[in-house]
């Protein structure tokens, strides 16, 4: 599975257990609009660190906080490249 | 020993600070006061001589109405108990007992209370009070989570410090995503009232954005959280609402992930993290953007005694608390006076770095979970045999929560998927959110110390 496929399906995964209502889940959407909180997020990103094998947030010392969906996974991208 | 010569003389009480120094405006949504209006007007009409040497627990809701009791109170009361917004209901009783109340102040009269409540009001004209200062305490919870609340004493003197010069040069503006009901928030309030500086405050029903507009209309210059507060915003694009010179980070540990992504947004601020808690008082700043802080901190040359002692972090300061009230039985420092953090810190080199809580307490974006508590309600699955809580480094909330499960016989043919479900929950049915586990791990065997107790990792 892409880091993409496995970034939306755990979105909706966490979302559905949180009981958090998601906004569509475009590239443009801010992160801060897209239904998810900070324990959800930080959940998210714990989950793709065991689904993915990556942590970009702990991997360089340059870490910039991405406000999109689309910045989010290609966070990802990058460091899977 | 430090301390002795150069302290300025301690003000007799809140009030005379202010009026010493002048300058103070605080701001909350549709309110805005200053100095003189708060010297000059009562919120509890003609009854604040009711509080003569009496002791009293500020259980208001807003910040501001805090704030105003605190100043209009402090050396008149014998004891102010400072009541954080989220207290239980059974806390708040605790406390009561524990800290010998009299009046509770409270936005309504809650029949719980048992103790006579006074509603603030509407200011009004109040006459200068000038009657003699007595020295009140001021008490805080600590920050942990279950058990009784430890209620920790403090005077005006500990909780301002040495450091109630006004700063050279223009005066700042400060802003704290803190509540000023936990001690971070607190120190922000004093730094404000002793300098004479304009403090925004946040109101617990306004949105971030609307807080930040606010702020950055009153020309804020100063803001202070804790590392996961400037997560937060960092992952919003309303960081681009502020572009404060000073940021303050304090309350958890401030990697190096966070230093550097606000050193990225905000290229012209200066940013220092603190280190403080409400039993040891405010330990050091550290103003080189590094994470962890200079060994050369524990040399005993600086104004606060801070050693390492079985992994902790030690510290011995005019500034800490001075006993915890209504628990005789708990000591709050060592026979020198030193008061024990809890926090692991190890020394490499010439640095010192913060590796977590002694008693494992997980702080997940500044909410506490006890790994033992977490564990009792995955162990009542019917499945479960063992399991061990701990807590895991996140860039987003510091901390988070997860679970490493040994399932029993029956579990262990069951498919795995369905398992991790139900135990989750099981945990969201009987836990607050940031306690219910972010991932599952199913593993053979958990080890065990010599003690009979389960080892575990802290982290």
């Amino acid at each position: 599975m892409s880091a993409r496929l496995t970034i939306v399906s755990q979105i909706e995964t966490i979302a559905a257990e949180q009981q958090k209502k998601l906004a569509p889940l475009r590239d443009d959407l801010a992160l801060a609009d897209c239904g998810l909180d900070s324990l959800c997020f930080a959940i998210l990103v714990a989950r793709l660190e065991d689904a993915l094998a990556l942590d970009p947030f702990a991997a360089s010392e340059e870490v910039f906080f991405p406000t999109t969906l689309g910045e989010f996974i290609a966070l990802y991208e990058r460091q899977a490249a | 020993m430090p301390f002795t010569s150069d302290r300025p003389p301690e003000p007799a009480s809140l009030r005379t600070l202010l009026a010493a120094r002048e300058g103070l405006r605080l701001e909350a949504p549709a309110v805005r006061l200053d100095t003189r209006e708060l010297l000059s007007t009562t919120i509890f009409g003609g009854r604040r001589r009711d509080f003569s040497r009496k002791s009293a627990l500020i259980a208001v809701k807003a910040q501001i109405d805090c704030a105003r009791a605190l100043i209009e109170l402090d050396g008149i009361a014998a004891r102010l108990v400072i009541s954080p917004p989220d207290f239980s209901k059974e806390k708040l009783e605790s406390a009561l007992a524990q800290a010998e109340v009299d009046v509770v102040i409270a936005d309504d009269p809650e029949p719980t209370h048992l103790r006579p409540v006074i509603i603030p009001g509407a200011p009004i004209p109040s006459p200068v009070d000038t009657a003699p200062s007595l020295k009140t305490q001021w008490v805080m919870p600590t920050s942990g989570t279950t058990g009784a609340p430890k209620l920790v004493a403090h005077s005006l003197a500990t909780l301002l410090g040495p450091a109630t010069a006004a700063p050279l040069g223009p005066a700042p503006v400060w802003a704290t995503f803190y509540d000023i009901r936990r001690y971070g928030g607190l120190q922000i309030f004093l730094r404000a009232c002793a300098c004479g500086a304009p403090l925004v405050l946040s109101d617990p029903d306004e949105a971030q954005g609307d807080f930040l507009a606010r702020a950055q209309a009153a020309g804020v210059t100063h803001i202070s959280g804790t590392p996961s507060h400037w997560r937060r915003l960092l992952m919003s694009p309303e960081a681009r609402l502020i572009d404060p010179a000073y940021i303050r980070l304090s309350g958890e540990i401030a990697d190096r992930a966070i230093l550097s992504a606000l050193r990225g947004a905000f290229p012209r601020a200066k940013i220092v993290h603190a280190y403080a808690s409400t039993e040891a008082g405010v330990g050091f700043e550290v103003h080189d953007e590094r994470e962890g802080f200079p060994a050369a901190l524990l040399d005993g040359s600086g104004p606060v005694e801070m050693r390492l002692q079985d992994g902790s972090l030690r510290i011995r300061s005019p500034r800490t608390a001075r006993r915890y009230v209504g628990r005789p039985e708990l000591a709050l420092c060592d026979a020198e006076g030193f008061v024990d953090t809890g926090d692991i810190v190890e020394k490499i080199g010439d640095r010192c770095f913060f590796r977590g809580r002694r008693a494992g307490i997980i702080n997940v974006g500044g909410l506490k979970a006890h790994p033992e508590e977490i564990e009792e309600v995955i162990n009542a699955h019917p499945q479960v045999r063992m399991c061990r809580v701990s807590g895991r480094r996140n860039p987003i909330t510091g901390g988070l929560v997860i679970a490493e499960v040994v399932l029993d016989d029956a579990g262990a043919g069951r498919e795995k998927e369905a398992l991790q479900g139900e135990i989750m929950q099981l945990c969201r049915d009987r836990l607050a959110r940031h306690k219910t586990p972010a991932t599952i791990r199913f593993v053979p065997q958990l080890d065990m110390l010599a003690s009979g107790k389960m080892a575990r990792r802290h982290a």
